[in-house]
């Protein structure tokens, strides 16, 4: 089997899904995140503040989730097709989400009526909220493992059985997660009443986050058996956890000191090492079966064949520097605080 | 109705929706960096007025067109596993390559080019402009490509049988350069110019019927409509070499383009037409032997008829894609008239001064918009019963753990979704047309409030 610094193509494209999932967790974790406000500003001119601090960047941020798709499918299609198909209706409601979120930003701004730009309020704000709360739902349900029998195929409920407590758990601590990132980086993005109103809600919403991070962590622990043993096993692999939490410690003490760009990193770091203990847990293992551990999916018997990753991995060799570059310029372009113009939405 | 035919009906309701969109991106696109360069060029302010304009106009039916092709490639996995699983191997790395090289690129300096008029200078500006239309190019050639190779397989060999097959690479080029993937991706990008070029044109002839802004609709008129002379006439070349392709890689789809029956004989080409599949027959008006014709040059020539095939290996539905097919090269036929004789007019000066024309110009946009969706269901529904041609049957490619409620579920609900998207685009499409390109105030929106 070919190898690169002595890891096998799958596991480095592996690595790859990883990355670009991280990356899609932290830049639309913000965008989601500031979304989840919304509703909780009163004035028009606030919300609208809100949705231009997001204005230039979101459509670059959303480009993470595009290529971590094409990745998955390119990289694992048995993943990719068997998750998509065996949790249908998540995945279309999170893409008509998709879209009702896309269309408040772009509609909600076009008239000035008050009924108007209050219902593309409440969408953008349910959209946002759903969207958050689905991509936890997912992660939960891979965690926990579906039923699947031989051939990969999904052999369990249809319409509601993706919402166990467990994956209810993980929806709602993204949703926290997401929110106190949205926080910090409003704050970087506002000045004057709306400021000091966010003051207030991040410290809110670091509480309600490292809650329901609690709450998951002992849930995990006690029910999740395959984590458990995982642990036992790799008792090292503690300082993930222990480095999320943190980190989270962290940002309290930065957002005082008003470092918020520092703060920013400091909850994209919790993200990344949250993903990462998601990743030690599964490997190799992508998609757990409850049904029989020999029909679990796992980046071998998922995986492309290796002449198609080679090509792949050259591909993303030359395209992940210049993604670099056009972001660098993209955020570069529009640091700072938000400044209404003809433009704006 | 079962799995597999609800899933055919959204996968191709929510492409044809999506489909509206990326043309008149791409188009609008090149229109867009024509006047910008004009504008940089000349300095003329009213080509930065007409930039703003069309601008605003790009960013609503780009937005749109970016959210409905999430859904499309998510789709694949939902509906159509068992087809993600057998082309993965192949198809993924063009999406994979899509995503990281083309809208990377768009998406990116979309920003740029919407809300950075007062941060980047002008010529990083245009920068974006380029970047962006760039972008969209590039996206078009993965997706064609990925599509090609499913139309004309090469480039790979099949592994595994029964449940595992699965298709896998041998030549990424092989698989890239598949027999038509040059010539799809030619004639859909000159699809989309056309797309973009006749939005311009339609819309500047409405201001010019109703005695509006015109100074800067003379400017608009030039560009597009050289652009869409030019390229009314190259998309009958490579619409030709693209038949020719068909004839030789899938002749069962070429056959039901023409409604032509008989296993081994010369095939007549029909302007228009009505096929009845029971009878095996065509009523209509075309030219004895005109296909053998076009194909081998030769009137008498034999083409290959659907009798050649078994009933389960071609086409069913004979005159949707006959129709479909007609329908686009009658469009097709119209552009080029229609543009060679509006420049003959304006060479002689007096283009501006035919209502009439101007009144066909104003409704035009419709005609590539409907020969592009035409294009795509004659070649998309020709291909049928393979959804990987000679490989996989459609029947065989669909999610099998999903089940029809669900899709019926997801059809309303992107039916429902997608008429509201459409309702809001053409209401403020048709604002920002009755706005028109008016000069720019610095002023900011809050403080006009
Ligand atoms: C001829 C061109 C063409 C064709 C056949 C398709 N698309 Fe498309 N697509 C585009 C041309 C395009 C485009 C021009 O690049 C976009 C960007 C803005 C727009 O209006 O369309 C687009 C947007 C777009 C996006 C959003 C990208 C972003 O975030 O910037 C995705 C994920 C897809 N498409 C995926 C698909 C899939 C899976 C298709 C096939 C089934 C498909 N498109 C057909
Ligand atoms: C953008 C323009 C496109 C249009 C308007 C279009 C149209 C259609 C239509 C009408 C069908 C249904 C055919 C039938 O059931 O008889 C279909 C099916 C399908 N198309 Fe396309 N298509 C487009 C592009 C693509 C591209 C770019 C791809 C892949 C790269 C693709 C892949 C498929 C697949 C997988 C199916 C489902 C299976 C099938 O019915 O064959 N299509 N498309
Ligand atoms: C003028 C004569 C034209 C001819 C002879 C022609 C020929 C063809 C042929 C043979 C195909 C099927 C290719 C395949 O299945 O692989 C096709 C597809 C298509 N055509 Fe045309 N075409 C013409 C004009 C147009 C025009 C004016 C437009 C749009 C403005 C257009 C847009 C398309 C599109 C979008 C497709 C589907 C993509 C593809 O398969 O390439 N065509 N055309």
């Amino acid at each position: 089997m070919a190898t690169i610094l002595g890891i096998d193509y799958p596991t480095l494209w592996f690595f790859v899904v990883g990355f670009l999932f991280s990356g899609y967790a932290i830049l639309e974790g913000l965008d989601y995140g500031a979304g989840m406000w919304h509703l909780f500003f009163q004035k028009d001119e606030s919300r609208r503040i809100a949705i231009n601090a997001i204005g230039p960047l979101w459509d670059a941020n959303q480009v993470w989730l595009v290529i971590g798709g094409g990745a998955l499918f390119a990289g694992f299609p048995v993943l990719y097709a068997t998750m998509l198909s065996a949790m249908y209706v998540p995945f279309m409601l999170f893409l008509a989400m998709l879209v009702f979120r896309s269309s408040a930003i772009k509609f909600r701004s076009a008239e000035p009526m008050l009924w108007w730009r209050k219902t593309w309020d409440i969408l953008y704000f349910i959209s946002n909220l759903m969207i958050s709360f689905l991509l936890g739902v997912v992660l939960g349900n891979l965690i926990e493992g579906i039923e699947l029998k031989e051939n990969f195929v999904y052999d369990g409920g249809v319409f509601l059985s993706f919402l166990s407590p467990y994956a209810i758990l993980t929806g709602i601590t993204t949703v926290a997660l997401f929110m106190m990132h949205g926080a910090i980086f409003l704050l970087l993005k506002t000045e004057g009443r709306l400021y000091a109103k966010l003051t207030f809600l991040l410290r809110r919403s670091i509480v309600f986050f490292i809650l329901s991070f609690s709450i998951l962590s002992v849930y995990t622990i006690v029910f999740i058996e395959s984590v458990a043993d995982r642990f036992r096993e790799f008792p090292l692999f503690f300082v993930l956890p222990i480095l999320a939490l943190l980190s989270i410690a962290n940002i309290p003490r930065l957002v005082s000191k008003h470092k918020y760009f520092q703060g920013l990193i400091f909850s994209s770091l919790t993200m990344s090492f949250l993903l990462m203990l998601v990743a030690f847990q599964l490997f190799p293992v992508l998609l757990l079966s409850t049904i029989s551990p020999e029909y679990n999916i796992t980046i071998y018997n998922a995986a492309s064949s290796e002449k198609s990753l080679g090509i792949m991995l050259t591909i993303a060799a030359i395209g992940t520097p210049l993604i670099f570059i056009y972001f660098l310029f993209l955020y570069n372009t529009f640091k700072g605080k938000v400044i209404m113009d003809d433009d704006s939405y | 109705m079962d799995v597999e035919i609800l899933s055919r009906i959204q996968f191709a309701f929510t492409i044809a929706f999506h489909y509206i969109f990326p043309p008149l991106s791409i188009g609008i696109g090149l229109m867009l960096v024509i006047f910008e360069g004009m504008f940089l060029k000349t300095g003329n302010k009213q080509y930065e007025i007409l930039t703003r304009f069309w601008l605003k106009i790009f960013a609503i039916i780009f937005g749109i067109g970016v959210a409905t092709g999430i859904i499309m490639e998510f789709e694949f996995g939902t509906n159509w596993a068992v087809y993600s699983r057998y082309v993965g191997d192949i198809f993924g790395s063009a999406l994979a390559a899509e995503g990281l090289f083309a809208f990377g690129l768009e998406s990116t300096f979309l920003g740029v080019l919407l809300f950075g008029w007062d941060r980047v200078s002008p010529v990083v500006h245009f920068i974006s402009m380029v970047g962006v239309f760039l972008g969209s190019m590039f996206s078009a050639v993965w997706i064609v490509v990925a599509n090609s190779w499913q139309q004309t397989p090469a480039g790979y060999h099949i592994v595994g049988d029964g449940f595992n097959a699965r298709a896998e690479v041998t030549d990424f080029w092989q698989m890239v350069f598949n027999p038509s993937s040059v010539d799809r991706v030619i004639h859909v990008w000159q699809g989309a110019f056309l797309a973009g070029a006749f939005m311009v044109l339609s819309v500047h002839a409405y201001y010019l019927l109703k005695g509006k802004h015109k100074e800067i609709s003379y400017l608009a008129f030039k560009p597009a409509l050289t652009i869409a002379t030019i390229f009314s006439l190259t998309q009958l070349f490579s619409g030709h070499r693209s038949a020719d392709l068909v004839a030789e890689h899938q002749p069962a789809k070429l056959a039901a383009m023409e409604g032509h029956y008989q296993a081994k004989s010369p095939a007549d080409l029909y302007l228009f037409g009505w096929v009845d599949n029971k009878a095996q027959k065509v009523t209509g008006l075309g030219i004895p032997g005109g296909l053998s014709f076009l194909v081998h040059q030769d009137f008498n020539a034999d083409i290959i008829g659907l009798n050649a095939y078994d009933v389960k290996d071609r086409p069913s539905q004979v005159n949707a894609v006959f129709q479909f097919y007609h329908i686009m090269i009658s469009i097709g036929m119209a552009l080029i008239f229609l543009t060679l004789y509006a420049s003959f007019l304006w060479w002689r000066g007096k283009l501006f001064e035919q209502k009439w024309m101007m009144r066909i110009f104003a409704f035009s946009v419709l005609l590539p918009q409907i020969a592009n969706q035409a294009g795509w269901f004659a070649a998309e529904m020709g291909r049928q019963p393979w959804i990987v041609y000679g490989h996989l049957r459609t029947s065989e490619g669909f999610s099998k753990e999903v089940s029809a409620q669900q899709v019926l579920f997801s059809l309303i609900l992107f039916g429902v979704i997608y008429s509201l998207l459409f309702l809001l685009f053409l209401y403020s499409l048709n604002k920002k047309i009755k706005h028109g390109p008016v000069d720019y105030h610095p002023t900011s929106k809050l403080a006009q409030q």
